[in-house]
């Protein structure tokens, strides 16, 4: 199941990247080669099979729903590529 | 005396509670060592000298008081992934810019609350994805090792590369690294050090820039295995931050070094006899296992039957797990921020300019497997493939107390030999990568020069939290491999 040019256009789409024009026939040879080695998992038998979602049997911790964090503003704004009055600035979203 | 830089951890922190020299004539030592070496290195990014000094400063007038913590003093480096509070913070990137994390993590916490002294960040491949360090913003690094009579520079492995070099190079005393498919234990193989991925769990993954949280994993590299314990013992530990990390006592990892293997029963897998495999390394794994035999374990053949699937189902989940944890790089809260005239071209614009090749082939590949119509195909098959991996530790752990394989299908090679084909780079982790889709304990320590006069390395694996197995039959491989060879100095 090669990925073609378009099929590189569409996902580097999704994943908001940009990729050159020229970059796409590369890249769809690259990733179909990976995909085509990937492909040997067809070969094992998985039927009736728990998918594995997590690395450890242990259950996720709950913990009271409090603040424990917070008033930071300055530290969280610090790394800003660009800030005003205490806010980040961003290109327009709203037309 | 020995130069202060050649010391291990352990006889350095012997000397510092012997007062033989101050923390700061440690931190001296290491920090002109840096200076030579780094220019042909490459090793570190960012070092910090100032903080260095004065942080040993402090640790000596803590050791004055009596309050000497169990790493007091020791000179560490400290991979780019781990964020460090006010000190730049890159994972290698361009993305990430001259980001300056507010926070630390808590494995480099833990670290300084036992004593210990930053020197530095280290290089690594560009968000730890990649097997040679080439993939890093900052260009590759260099190993320390060159193969005898040739000067061509060999690659350090990756993608804690940074971390591997400088340990070997005698530039700190040890280093923190992380493992996602091999990234601790593949550089410490090419570069004859010790590494460990500790059971998944063991260490705080909060304030690590994330890859594959599933599979990441912080651990040590080090000079010897009761080096890589003693920094194990400190790193690890319960964190409330981290809703994965494992809410388990840590064990004594430096006493676990010592405990006879005596009994021990000792899982050769025969799946990891790869077809073609390099001579020397299996002559380095059959002294491996005759060396164990002397020490009184019982050898036993075992069956994992899914080993050749690992790689291959690791290539789906990790990069499905890193293009979700790197969403958040849209240039709008941290980082580089590219240009555009619309909120859509300026975050196309600054993912497209600020990761590189490797990271974006890998968040591609993610995106795929995860849209919709193949999420079941690729994603769900790999989980699934992922669980049949695990049972066949499950099983075979029933059988033995430990297993010894290889650490890697090779010793390291040249710089840009491997990089123009990513399955041939990806297949360096055949035997590492299989114990983080379980989330099992490894260690790699070296056990032999090749022909060429280049460190191979030795992997044990453990069941889940029982790195004490793992270092016991560690320290015994070490003392029966009695390997000291070093790099010529040739960067000095």
């Amino acid at each position: 199941m090669a990925i073609d040019a378009a099929t590189v256009r569409r996902v580097a789409k999704l994943a908001r990247i940009a990729e050159p024009e020229e970059r796409l026939e590369p890249l769809a040879q690259e990733l179909s080669a990976i995909l085509d080695w990937i492909e040997q998992l067809d070969e094992v038998d998985t039927d009736g099979v728990e998918p594995m979602t997590s690395a450890v049997a242990a259950a996720l911790p709950m913990r009271e729903d409090v603040v424990t964090d917070g008033q930071k503003r300055d530290a969280v704004l610090s790394n800003a590529p660009r800030q005003a009055d205490g806010f980040f600035v961003v290109p327009k979203v709203v037309e | 005396m020995a130069e202060l830089t050649e010391l291990t951890l352990k006889a350095a922190l012997d000397g510092l509670a012997a007062k033989d020299f101050s923390a700061e004539e440690l931190a001296r030592a290491h920090l002109e060592a840096i200076e030579a070496a780094n220019p042909q290195l490459n090793a570190f990014v960012l070092t910090t000298p100032e903080a260095a000094l004065e942080g040993a400063r402090r640790s000596d007038a803590r050791r004055a008081r009596g309050e000497a913590g169990p790493l007091e003093g020791a000179a560490l480096g400290v991979k780019d992934l781990f964020a460090t509070e006010g000190v730049r913070t890159t994972a290698a990137s361009r993305i990430l810019g001259d980001f300056k994390p507010p926070y630390e993590s808590t494995v480099t916490a833990n670290l300084w609350r036992d004593g210990a002294v930053m020197l530095g960040k280290l290089n690594l491949d560009e968000f730890a994805m990649g097997s040679s360090n080439e993939t890093s913003a900052f260009g590759p690094v260099v190993n320390p090792w060159k193969g005898r009579g040739s000067n061509q520079a060999l690659t350090p492995g990756g993608s804690s590369g940074g971390s591997a070099a400088a340990v070997a190079a005698d530039l700190c005393l040890g280093a923190t690294a992380t493992d996602t498919g091999g990234s601790i234990r593949q550089p410490a193989a090419f570069t004859g050090t010790v590494g460990i991925k500790p059971t998944y769990g063991r260490c705080s993954r909060f304030g690590i820039v994330a890859f594959a949280s599933s599979l990441d994993q912080a651990g040590p590299i080090a000079k010897t295995v009761e080096d890589a314990a003693l920094l194990l013992r400190s790193m690890a530990g319960h964190d409330p931050k981290d809703s994965t990390s494992l809410p388990v006592e840590t064990p004594d990892f430096a006493a676990a070094v010592q405990r006879s293997v005596k009994g021990l029963r000792i899982g050769v897998p025969e799946e990891y006899r790869l077809d073609g495999m390099a001579p020397e390394i299996a002559a380095m794994w059959d002294q491996g296992i005759a060396w164990l035999k002397d020490a009184g374990c019982e050898i036993r053949s075992v069956r994992l039957p899914h080993t050749r699937y690992a790689l291959p189902a690791y290539y789906i989940v990790a990069p499905a797990e890193a293009s979700s944890n790197l969403a958040r790089y849209d240039g709008m809260r941290f980082g580089y921020r590219g240009e555009g005239r619309s909120l859509s071209e300026v975050y196309e614009a600054t993912r497209g300019e600020g990761f590189g090749a490797e990271v974006k082939r890998r968040i591609l590949i993610g995106a795929y497997v995860l849209s919709a119509g193949y999420y079941d195909a690729y994603y769900l098959k790999a989980q699934k493939v992922r669980r049949r991996i695990v049972q066949d530790f499950e099983t075979a752990f029933q059988e033995v107390d430990a297993l010894l394989t290889p650490t890697a299908p090779s010793a390291a090679f040249g710089l840009g030999e491997r990089v123009a084909d990513p399955i041939a780079m990806y297949l360096n982790d055949v035997f590492t990568v299989t114990t983080n889709l379980a989330g099992l304990p490894g260690l790699s320590l070296p056990a032999a020069l090749d022909a060429q006069g280049l460190p191979l390395g030795l992997q044990v694996i453990g069941r889940a939290l029982d790195e004490e197995t793992v270092f016991a039959v560690a320290g015994a491989l070490e003392k029966a491999a009695g390997f000291r060879a070093k790099p010529e100095r040739w960067w000095a």
